[in-house]
């Protein structure tokens, strides 16, 4: 049986859904044995290849770069999982959304600055006006909650859509 | 006066009515003033609720019990429908299923519920519920509204952005402290609820600083200061109070 080609990627998180996905320990063997992680803020690959069976995506929609590269995954895999409550509800991050963007950086990169004030303009990516979650612009397949969420919770699900499953609504995780 | 006056005083006592009707198959009976929440828990069948708190007056706020009656197969609200003979009620469907997560993701979506930092996560009844009706994701536009947080109180604090304007804290502060001091101002999702005419809580000549607000808020609005994220308990108080009262009656 050829290994199914699974990838991961951060969006607007803050890595912890990642380390809880490490955090199945021994767990990590079984499924190594099992998938081939052909892209990953783990593994080494820059572009985001095709044909991917599975995409774990962590963090909501927070910037234009995100948007993009959403939107770039969703057609090169066949099942897409909003993993852990920033992408699926926007979460702490989202706790900016009231703020608008302009008032937003001139209070963090002019009135808190110490060296150089002004909000940056080139590299990084603009801000977009919301936090948002990942169903708000591309069709997810499910959806695993918790901040973050239980190294078996993300396991199981993982197990399950390998064979072709999908639990949708029948695991049972909490938001937070 | 020619009757003989009977030794017994006080007020005479309406005999009881009693009802008989069907909920989820089962039959069951109650007493005639009794709603269809009341006549259910007691026969252990539960029915989802935010708003409801036995000891406190009803107001179908949160229509989360929603349940539906057989034979016209419309919705009410199980807090305050009265049971009726021969009633067939069902508390579980798909179809109400449906509505409650609905309402469930409305609740969600109109606030900054931020389950991760917020001082109730772990003991939230909103929470709570949306993991046992399986809701795992809101599929309306979160509205993000900025909404303020009073910490003028001295022990307690009100966080507006975790309010589901269930009014618990409202009817108990009237109906069981005596103090009116919560009160609800504007309408629809402008709705707040509010200390006095609107006062900051710290400045109000009313509230007599008893906390029953606090104990029985469901989600993390109102809290003790310096409750940390997840540090929130609460204790059940009013099943005893409403004891006493009646005793003292």
């Amino acid at each position: 049986m050829s290994k199914a080609r699974v990838a991961t990627a951060w969006l607007e998180a803050c890595s912890g859904c990642h380390m809880s996905f490490l955090d199945m320990d021994e767990g990590l063997l079984e499924l190594a044995e099992l998938i081939e992680l052909v892209y990953s803020p783990l593994v080494d690959a820059k572009e985001f290849p095709e044909q991917v069976d599975v995409t774990l995506l962590s963090g909501g929609v927070g910037n234009e770069e995100q948007l993009e590269l959403v939107r770039h995954i969703r057609p090169r895999t066949k099942l897409l999982v909003s993993l852990g409550d920033c992408a699926v509800t926007g979460n702490v991050p989202a706790m900016r959304n009231h703020i608008p963007v302009e008032q937003l950086l001139e209070r963090t990169f002019v009135q808190e600055a110490d060296l150089n004030p002004g909000a940056p303009e080139a590299v990084v990516s603009p801000l977009r006006p919301k936090v948002q979650p990942l169903h708000n612009f591309v069709e997810v397949d499910e959806y695993i909650v918790g901040c973050p969420p239980d190294a078996e919770l993300i396991k199981f699900i993982v197990s399950e859509l390998l064979q072709g499953r999908i639990p949708g609504r029948g695991v049972r995780s909490r938001f937070g | 006066m020619s009757t003989p006056s009977s030794p017994i005083r006080g007020p005479v006592e309406a005999p009881r009515q009693i009802r008989t009707l069907k909920i989820d198959g089962f039959d069951v009976s109650g007493r005639a003033e009794q709603t269809i929440l009341q006549v259910a828990l007691e026969h252990e069948i539960d029915i989802p609720r935010l708003c409801h708190v036995e000891g406190l007056s009803a107001i179908g706020a949160c229509r989360l019990c929603l349940v539906e009656i057989r034979a016209t197969g419309r919705l009410v609200p199980a807090c305050v429908t009265r049971i009726e003979e021969g009633m067939e009620v069902i508390t579980d469907s798909k179809r109400i299923q449906k509505y409650r997560r609905s309402l469930l993701e409305l609740l969600f979506a109109e606030r900054n519920h931020i389950c991760a930092v917020c001082v109730a996560n772990g003991n939230c009844e909103l929470q709570i519920l949306a993991e046992e009706l399986g809701m795992d994701h809101v599929r309306v536009p979160y509205l993000n509204p900025d909404v303020p947080v009073d910490a003028s109180h001295k022990q307690l604090a009100v966080d507006h952005n975790r309010c589901i304007l269930c009014t618990r804290c409202v009817r108990v502060c009237d109906e069981v402290e005596g103090a009116h001091t919560w009160d609800v101002e504007g309408r629809g999702v402008d709705a707040r609820i509010i200390t006095d005419m609107r006062q900051p809580w710290g400045d109000s000549g009313t509230c007599t600083n008893c906390g029953k607000c606090v104990e029985l808020c469901p989600t993390g609005a109102l809290f003790e200061k310096g409750t940390c994220v997840a540090e929130l308990e609460r204790r059940e108080f009013l099943p005893y109070l409403t004891a006493m009262r009646r005793t003292e009656q």
